[in-house]
């Protein structure tokens, strides 16, 4: 990063355009402080989302009515002070001090203050109240204060916060909605607080160093920097002050902090007027314990959350497996019809063929998992919300400190079970860069959505659903996959540590959220979310894929093998009469499509291949298949839909019934239980996903990363497939 | 006495830090400053890490790194 480069000047006439009454107000506060909620609230479905420039964290903006006037808001990554430490908190932090190139500063802040965590809160707050800009506070989980028993004097808050407005909210409900919404109209035309800087000394020094500095740079950016120390904004400054800019700044450090770090020294003034507001505005009264308080205490205790944990994830996945089946089979039967019925209806050639093999087969067979996967991810949904990720970081640090990584590690891991993509963007949290990397690396193993579909079809189709005391045999093979995957991604991390990540121990130091019923306006909006990326892209890639499959298998038509059918046809109409000519009619037909599909491209490229994936037992099908899964690894029950398709006989057989019976020239089944569970284990490992290794490649910004990922993740599917095939067979 | 070494039920106050640590320098930040109470909650299976609360936010952190806070017991309950 160099230096001058990534600072952007404030122009000087900000104060003008802070009297504006256009322009966006921020949205800041805690992470789980209530804060999206909130937002959510007030811009209900007006929302977008976008990046920020440069980086792929996810900026949810959204017009919030009030009344007559609509105000524009921006949902900033929640942040626990102005010192950042993480990359997503650096973004609000530059954000706010309008340091983010590309971005506007906010016109005014939304400060959102858990009323449960008023320690923390009242400190970030302090922080925000010196930025020069209005803030209002937004004063949530009062409902869940009161039921803690805290009582808290609204009118001696904002007397301490300088005479803001502060505005008791529960944003689950909308209690207090109203009066926020009305203060919020009147936000970006107020002044700033005026607040007298909250350790003088510092804000003296930060004064004298003003003069020399251009007019842009507000005390807090001045303060930051002697604070902050080495970064963007320590060089502009140096940069600013010219000749001996830096010993000036360590001269100031000096008489300042002593031999201090200069973090520590604000963090003790900071939480010394902390304590002061909290003794004069909170009021605790006992409150009688509820049997849920115990239940939660009991649950937070460690034995108990560690087996509550393994129990709460064999459940997910056996929900996973049985409560989508119904609802699968009637997709299942719906797109047999829907084929069966554009054969019957449209004239016999390349547009039914097209439809009905091609995009009702291929995308129907993707299509079909959006049960398991919604199940899924209202589960990680709901998991996250409730606060118990951040407990099951808690609980894992030591088993995550033998492979090398820390607690942090385990809300990617476990979002990954949903998606690596954003799992990966989870890792943001992880400060030091080798621990990010090496979490980053780890998370692609972790059975995604994406995997489900090819594990649910094969399982479905291969393993017997037999009773194993309490659990089904389908659902066991299922959780043996998933233990599969995280075994591969912690091993993988304990190697990359021991060489190329190697570097001291992760830290670890976590707030740990209160346990609390998940929102459910908020997770229904987020599930909402996933399942339009889901839905889009079974509508473009799966599509595509589909479709150019389709095409590869179709073409080029052989005029040889017609006219041999015809003529075929011919010499059976001689000898044969009624049924047993309308059987020898749709054997010669069936061999006919055989024969067309294996002198197709899909079937010569399947050829070619085909002596690399013959030590695993696959023939030229599954191994065209499976190349074609690359860009995403869903893509390969779409072609084995579109291939198993053509050229069946029984054109309303389910897939699995299909891939059950496909056979070889010779005769013998290709789908054993050897290759399948090599099949299976090639799934497990491989890489198959654009998507992914292109996050990847963002995400550490560079191109080894992706690489080594996408060669090491096919290599051991390909290894660990052949093993299996050959030791089983 | 360091808060890796707390009695279950008793509340302490912090009362020096050691801060060359950038995790503990974090922890501060997040108040673990001195002057703050703090009361010790539970252990993770194997005693590592462990779990405090602080003016009712549960906050978590390695043994490693809890030594560097000395902590005394306080006199009022409640």
């Amino acid at each position: 990063m160099t230096a001058s480069g990534t600072v952007t000047r404030i122009a000087v006439d900000r104060i003008g355009v802070r009297q504006h009454p256009t322009g966006i107000v921020a949205v800041v506060g805690h992470p789980n402080s209530g804060k999206s909620t909130l937002f959510n609230r007030l811009t209900g479905m007006r929302q977008k989302t976008a990046n920020y420039p440069g980086v792929t964290v996810e900026r949810t903006s959204g017009i919030a009515q009030c009344g007559q006037v609509a105000v524009e808001l921006m949902d900033l990554p929640g942040m626990h002070a102005l010192s950042a430490h993480s990359m997503e908190e650096r973004i609000a932090v530059d954000v706010v001090l309008g340091r983010m190139p590309g971005i506007d500063r906010p016109v005014g802040i939304i400060a959102v203050l858990d009323a449960t965590h008023l320690y923390q809160g009242l400190y970030l707050l302090q922080q925000l109240l010196e930025l020069g800009l209005p803030v209002l506070v937004a004063l949530t989980m009062t409902d869940a204060a009161k039921a803690a028993g805290l009582s808290i004097d609204i009118e001696a808050l904002q007397e301490h916060l300088c005479g803001v407005t502060v505005c008791p909210v529960v944003a689950t409900t909308g209690h207090g909605m109203s009066a926020l919404r009305d203060a919020l109209t009147r936000l970006p035309q107020q002044a700033p607080p005026k607040v007298s800087g909250f350790w003088p000394k510092l804000a003296t020094e930060a004064q004298l160093l003003a003069a020399d500095l251009p007019a842009s740079l507000t005390r807090t950016e001045i303060e930051r920097a002697l604070i902050d120390g080495p970064g963007a904004l320590e060089a502009y400054v140096v940069d600013q002050l010219g000749d001996r800019g830096l010993e000036r700044l360590n001269e100031i450090r000096q008489r300042l902090f002593g031999d201090d770090p200069p973090l520590a020294v604000e963090a003790r003034h900071r939480y010394g007027w902390v304590r002061q507001v909290l003794a004069d505005v909170q009021r605790h009264t006992p409150v009688l314990i509820t049997w849920e308080t115990r239940l939660i205490n009991w649950l937070n205790r460690p034995v108990p959350g560690t087996v509550g944990l393994f129990l709460v994830m064999a459940t997910v996945f056996q929900a996973v497996f049985a409560w989508a089946t119904p609802f699968m089979d009637a997709i299942d039967v719906g797109t047999g019809i829907l084929g069966t019925f554009v054969l019957d209806n449209l004239p016999q050639g390349a547009v039914a063929s097209l439809i009905a093999d091609g995009i009702v087969a291929g995308v129907g067979s993707v299509i079909i998992f959006l049960p398991q996967i919604l199940i899924l991810f209202l589960f990680i949904i709901v998991l996250e919300d409730s606060g118990y990720l951040a407990r099951a970081a808690y609980l894992m640090d030591r088993a995550m400190r033998s492979v090398g990584l820390s607690g942090q590690s385990v809300i990617p891991m476990v979002s990954s079970f949903a998606c690596a993509v954003p799992g990966i963007m989870a890792t943001r949290v992880i400060p030091n860069r080798r621990d990010r990397i090496a979490t980053i690396l780890a998370a692609p193993f972790m059975t995604c959505s994406a995997r489900l579909p090819v594990y649910a079809l094969l399982i479905a189709a291969f393993v017997p659903p037999i009773d194993v005391g309490f659990a089904n045999l389908q659902g066991l093979v299922l959780f043996a996959l998933y233990m599969l995957g995280i075994a591969a991604g912690l091993l993988t991390t304990l190697l990359l540590r021991k060489t190329a990540l190697h570097g001291p121990k992760p830290a670890f130091a976590l707030m740990l959220p209160e346990f609390r019923m998940p929102n459910m306006r908020t997770v229904l909006m987020q599930l909402r979310g996933r399942v339009k990326i889901f839905l889009h892209r079974a509508g473009t890639i799966i599509f595509t894929v589909a479709v150019c499959v389709w095409a590869l298998a179709y073409y080029p038509q052989s005029d040889v093998l017609a006219s041999r059918l015809v003529e075929d046809k011919a010499v059976a109409a001689i000898s044969l009469a009624g049924q047993p000519l309308e059987d020898k009619y749709a054997q010669l037909e069936n061999e006919a499509a055989a024969a067309q599909l294996e002198q197709s491209l899909l079937g010569r490229a399947g050829k070619f291949i085909e002596p690399v994936f013959v030590p695993l037992g696959w023939d030229w099908k599954v191994a065209a298949a499976v190349i074609a899964g690359f860009p995403a690894r869903e893509v390969v029950i779409a072609v084995m839909g579109t291939v198993y398709a053509v050229g069946d006989s029984a054109d309303d057989a389910t897939l699995s019934e299909r891939l059950r019976s496909a056979t070889r020239p010779d005769g013998s089944l290709i789908f054993t239980l050897p290759m399948v569970f090599g099949l299976l284990i090639f799934y497990a490992f491989c890489l198959q996903c654009a998507a992914t290794i292109a996050v990847i490649r963002r995400e550490t910004s560079s191109l080894r990363w992706p690489l080594f990922a996408w060669a090491y993740m096919t290599l051991l599917g390909y290894v660990g497939a052949l093993l299996v095939y050959q030791l089983a067979s | 006495m360091t808060l890796d070494s707390l009695q279950h039920g008793t509340r302490y106050v912090i009362d020096a830090v050691q801060c060359a640590d950038p995790v503990v320098q974090r922890l501060m930040v997040l108040g673990l400053v001195e002057g703050a109470e703090i009361e010790f909650v539970s252990a993770a299976i194997g005693g590592d890490p462990l779990e405090f609360r602080l003016y009712g936010t549960s906050i978590s952190l390695r043994r490693e790194h809890a030594r560097y806070f000395s902590v005394a017991a306080t006199d009022h309950d409640g």
